[in-house]
This record gives structure tokens, sequence and C-alpha cells, in this order.
């Protein structure tokens, strides 16, 4: 063997073992960090970034360091498809950790499908965990979810008819349809459906057609920014009797800033991340989501997000399913990934089965009323 | 019920009104279209809202963010469209579209992107009115919006600055001829066309909040209101901002409530074919 044979032999057998540790595992991220949904992606990069640097700071995963590759899809499905193909080929991601909204989680499933990379995508459509896809699971509750919850407590406080106002954004638009959709299963009958523009000022017109509709016992309103405010305003303005639900969509405190005294009273379904403080000690989510308050306000010196806490859950899936695995190989960690049981994240106990990629119940929203300006657990 | 959405199609229609007459007050002046007509109103909520976060009381906020709107206004005038004086019509349209992307961006950045309220200017007990009911604030738009057409009333045809702004609009040479500086009269109607912007984001922010992108759909339906009411027409814009208003609420109440930006956007196709110089336009002399 001349020496340059062995040199090259040595070099190689060298380059093999050093090459598990030397290597980072790749977390690929595409999220709205500005745009429209920066409301979304912003709290959501700065979760995936604050933690890969703790787990990085703790010794990393297998022995390896974690590499964020984040882009930002600013809400853009086409701009979401460019990077993740990126993200595939040039970055070679070992999981895809994004998708803040349905649109750009859409964009990417057939290029993580084709590509066979595990995919956790933190954007809330049933239509991306339904039909099954085998690389795509997600975090966030359904709109299907936040409907049946409030049906459910429709149907505990004896309320069969009831009215529905929502906006005509997407998630507003899908809400509405799978609200409509459920409404029967739960024996809820919706007797008026009325709908506003984006950008509207004032929403009397359809609310006053809903006080005069006779027999609506409970009005849910399904949608998300200033909208839903306005409508709580113009309910109160009103002085319609009936209670008000809103959707998980306004789960945050803004939206109680914004509707002020009109808010008393409204509930909603929401993540426990919201009520951290004042959880019970017993609930099984009490430690984490403290834990991700406690860390990211922390941090950032802003209040927590339930966004935040879809990508925290996202990557926490990746890490516990590549722990589980042993290994960071694609094929093996979405396997682990659809066997995840009893993970306990900010936004419920995740079950996860070959049927179902989300793996959440509707235990994992509560029912929320606002009360003095604070949120209160509905028993 | 008629009450009800007779009511809340005024309150908005008001609004649209203000939106419009700025447009107006700079299309008389320039024949320039001000897409940035928007961001004023935008900057006057935004402004009012940081100004009362940062501890002003409201009377006080409401000066300031419209002196701070008046500013921009002023500034958008010299730095933009000034400089590019002597260029097309169209040109100073699309300069003032691009004010407007840039000054939507700088209040994002300088602000946030957070959803602002605004506390209501007396109360929000709602007044119960003939079977309908209205907030205090709807009393507050409707008012000073009568006032500021008042106002712009006196200012057009009882003062000098006013009847020199008039004259530039009736013909801009036969103006120039007689001393009026056209440069001036510019200026003072981006300031005043700003100031009419700000005060009409800081009276409709306590009724549907402020943000940074607020203007983009209000100042398209000034625009509209404007388009309906005949470009450049002072009662035009004013009628043309509360048929809207009315249009849109009736609509929704009586018919359904998803195409209520339908029936605005149908309206001004409708306007632009059949009745091209609006309810109160002059007819144009073209003749060829």
């Amino acid at each position: 063997m001349s020496l340059r044979t062995f040199a090259a032999v040595a070099g190689l057998a060298f380059a093999c073992t050093a090459y598990p540790q030397s290597e980072p595992i790749r977390i690929g991220a595409f999220l709205s960090v500005t745009g429209p949904a920066a409301f979304l992606g912003d709290p959501e990069q700065k979760t995936l970034e604050l933690y890969v640097e703790k787990i990085n700071a703790a010794g990393g995963l297998l022995g390896r360091k974690l590499q964020l590759h984040a882009y930002d899809s600013a809400g853009d499905a086409e701009k979401a498809r460019g990077y993740v193909k990126r993200l595939i080929e040039q970055d070679k991601v070992d999981v895809l950790v994004g998708g803040s909204t349905t649109g750009e989680t859409m964009a990417a499933v057939p290029l993580a499908e084709a590509a066979g990379v595990p995919f956790i995508s933190l954007a809330g459509a049933v239509v991306i965990i339904e039909p099954v896809k085998k690389w795509v699971f997600k975090t966030p509750h359904t709109d299907r979810m936040a409907c049946e919850k409030v049906f459910v407590d429709m149907r505990a406080r004896g309320f069969k008819r009831a009215a529905l106002i929502s906006g005509s954004g997407g998630f507003d638009k899908s809400m509405r349809a799978e609200c409509l959709k459920v409404a029967p299963k739960h024996g809820v009958e919706i007797v008026a459906d009325e709908t506003y523009g984006a950008g509207d000022n004032d929403m009397t017109a359809q609310l006053a057609k809903i006080k005069a509709t006779p027999g609506v016992q409970a009005v849910l309103n399904a949608g998300f920014g200033q909208g839903p405010a306005i409508v709580t305003k113009n309910y109160r303005q009103l002085g319609i009797a009936a209670p008000l639900y809103q959707s998980h969509g306004v789960a945050s405190k803004q939206f109680v800033k914004l509707a002020g005294d009109a808010a008393e009273g409204v509930r909603l379904p929401a993540a426990a991340l919201l009520i951290a403080d004042t959880l019970p000690a017993y609930d099984p989510q009490k430690k984490v989501v403290s834990a991700y308050k406690k860390d990211y306000e922390g941090r950032f010196n802003q209040e927590v997000s339930t966004f935040g806490g879809h990508a925290y859950d996202g990557l926490m899936l990746a890490v516990g399913a590549m722990k589980r695995a042993g290994s960071a190989d694609k094929a093996k960690v979405r396997d682990a990934l659809e066997q995840t049981r009893g993970y306990v994240g900010t936004g419920g106990v995740v079950n996860m089965s070959a049927s179902d990629h989300m793996g959440l119940d509707l235990s994992a929203f509560r029912m929320l009323e606002v009360r003095k300006g604070d949120w209160t657990l509905v028993k | 019920m008629l009450a009800q959405y007779l009511l809340s199609g005024l309150t908005v229609g008001a609004i649209y009104a203000l939106v419009a007459l700025g447009f107006a007050l700079i299309y008389n002046a320039s024949h320039v279209i001000n897409f940035a007509q928007g961001e004023f109103v935008m900057i006057g909520g935004m402004a009012a809202a940081a100004f009362i976060e940062s501890g002003l009381p409201l009377p006080l906020a409401i000066v300031f963010s419209i002196g701070l709107a008046t500013l921009v206004g002023l500034a958008l005038e010299k730095l933009a469209v000034e400089p590019a004086r002597g260029a097309s019509v169209v040109t100073l349209i699309i300069i003032t579209i691009g004010a407007s992307i840039f000054l939507r961006g700088l209040a994002s950045l300088v602000w946030d992107k957070k959803i602002h309220p605004l506390p209501a200017f007396s109360g929000e007990a709602p007044i119960s009115l003939g079977g309908a009911t209205l907030l205090p604030q709807t009393l507050w738009v409707l008012g000073a919006t009568l006032a500021t057409v008042g106002l712009l009333w006196w200012f057009f045809n009882r003062t000098l600055t006013g009847k020199a702004i008039l004259a530039v609009s009736h013909n801009r040479l036969a103006a120039q001829l007689m001393g009026i500086s056209v440069r001036r009269v510019l200026l003072v109607s981006f300031g005043l066309s700003a100031a009419l912007g700000a005060l009409a984001g800081i009276l409709i922010a306590p009724i549907s909040f402020t943000s940074w992108d607020v203007g983009v759909m209000l100042g398209l339906k000034g625009f509209a209101a404007a388009i309906l009411g005949g470009m450049g027409s002072g009662p035009g814009a004013i009628a043309g901002g509360l048929a809207l208003g009315l249009i849109e609420s009736l609509g929704a109440g009586y018919l359904s409530s998803a195409y209520k930006d339908v029936f605005a956007f149908v309206i001004i196709l409708a306007a632009l074919v059949f009745l091209p110089n609006g309810l109160a336009g002059r007819r144009a002399a073209e003749r060829v």
C-alpha cells in the first residue's frame, strides 16, 4: 500500500467516524416573519431560535448540534415553495418545522412528500392532515375542534339555535365551513349566517339582522384581527342578550384590550398557555406552559402567544422523535413522530397515530370567559 | 332595523366623506389623485394612539397627531411631488403610490404592527334613538364632519388663500398670471388634505381601531366616494361618501353581507360608465 493510498484510506476512515459528530442536525424553517401574518411568524421564529440555542447549550441532540435554517416566507405561498425547495435541496435539512399559514403549508406539502422529509406544520386548517399525508404532521388545534368545543359548551348551557358571523379571510372562511359542517353533529342549528369584509368598520348592520332573527340563543364569531373586537363592541351597542362566543383566533390579551368592557362575558376556546399562571397545579400542562412562558417572556420581554407555542411543540416533537429513533434518519424520524404518545406540549397532550397526524383531542382546548378584563376558566 | 342601518351607514359614510374631501382638495390643486390619502388617515389614528399610550391627554393627542400628519403631508409635497413638477400627472400619481407604500412601511417600523384602540371621546354608553342604538362617538363623527365642511366652506369662500386655491383649480395658468404662487397652493392643499385625513383617522379609531395598514381600505373607499361624487367637487365628495356608506350598510342589511364591498365597487364602475362626471361633477367641455 503506497503512502498516498494509506493516507487516503486513513483520511476516509477518519472522516467516517468524525462525520456524525461534527455534522449538525439541520432544522429547516419557513415562517411569515414579516407581512400580514407576522403576528404568527414572529413569535414562532423567536421560539425556534431560543430553543435551538438552549438545546445546543445543554450539549445538543444525539451528540450533535442543532442548526436552524430559517427563511421568511412573508405569508406568501409562492415564496414558501421556493424556500422549502432550497431547504430540502441546498440546505439538506433533516426535518421541516414551519408554514405559519395554511397556504404556505399546503405549498410545501408536495415538496416534502416527494423528497421524503418529515414536515411539522404550524398552521391551523384541517386540510393539512386530512387526508393523512405520509410525511406531514401539525401542532396547532384545528378550526373544527374550536367549533366543536364551542358547540359542546352551547349544548351544556342548553342552547340549540345559534347564529354565525364570520370574516372573509382564509381562517374565517375555513372555520365557518367547519362549523356549518359539525353543527348538526352536536345538535346545534345555525339559524343565521352573516359575514363581514376584511377592513370593515362597522358590523351593526349584520348584527341587527341577527338580533331580528327569531330564536337565536347564542352567537359565534369566527375571525381574527380587529374584526371580532368590532363585532364585540357592536354587539354590546345593540344590546343583544344572547351570549357571544369568539374563536381561538382572538385568544390573546390584545382582544380584551381592544374590545374593552364589551368583552366582558365573551367565551372562547383557547390553549392552556393563555392561562399558564392561573392553571391549577394538577393540570398536566401546567409545568410545560409555565416554563415556556417564563423562558419566552424572560428573553424577549413580550407576552407569549399560542403561535409561538405551536413552534415550541413542533421543535420538541421533532427532537423527541429523533431521540426515540436514535438518529436523524428521515424515515426513522417520521415513524417515530407517528408513534408519539403522551407528549405534553403547550397545545395539549399529543397522541399521534397512523390516522391522526395532529394527535390532539377536545381536551386540548379550554373554554375561557372574559371576566373583569382577564381570562377565567369555565368549569 | 332600517333606522339602525341608516345610522351605521351615515357614520361610516361621514368618514368616507372626509377622506374623499382630501382627495378632492389635492385633485383640484394639481389634478393628481393622491393615493397616499389613506396613509394620512392611518397616521392620524396611529399617532393619536401612540400619544395616548405615552400618557398625553386625549385633546392634546388629537392636536399633535393632526399636526404630525400635516407635517407629513407638507413633507410629501416638498420632497416627493415638488421635485417632480413638470412631470406628467400619471408620474405624479405613481409617486403618491410609492409614497403610500413607504409611509405604511415606516409606520410599521416606527410604531408596530399591532392593532390599537383609541378611547371614545365621551364614553361608550349606547344611546337609543327610535328603535336603533348609536354610540356617542357616532355623534362626534357626524358633528366633526359637519363642522369641518363648514370650516372648509368658509376657508374657500372667505379667505384669500382659499380663493387662491379655487382659482388655481379653475385655471392654473390664469391664476399664475394673476400672481398666485401655484407652488404654495399645492403645498397648502397637501397640508390641508393630510389634516383632513388625520381627522378622519382619529374620529373613526374609537369605533373601528387603527393599525399600520388601516389606510389601504379607507383610502380605497374614500377614492370610491370621490369618484361617485365627481372628482374634485367638494359637495360631491360629501354626497359620495354618505351615499357609499348608506349603500354598504343597507346592502349588508337587506341583501347579503357577503357582498358588502362588492356594492361599493359596482357603484364606482356604474358611475364611471354612466355618470363619468359623478353626482355633482361639472360637464367637461371636451370637444374632438
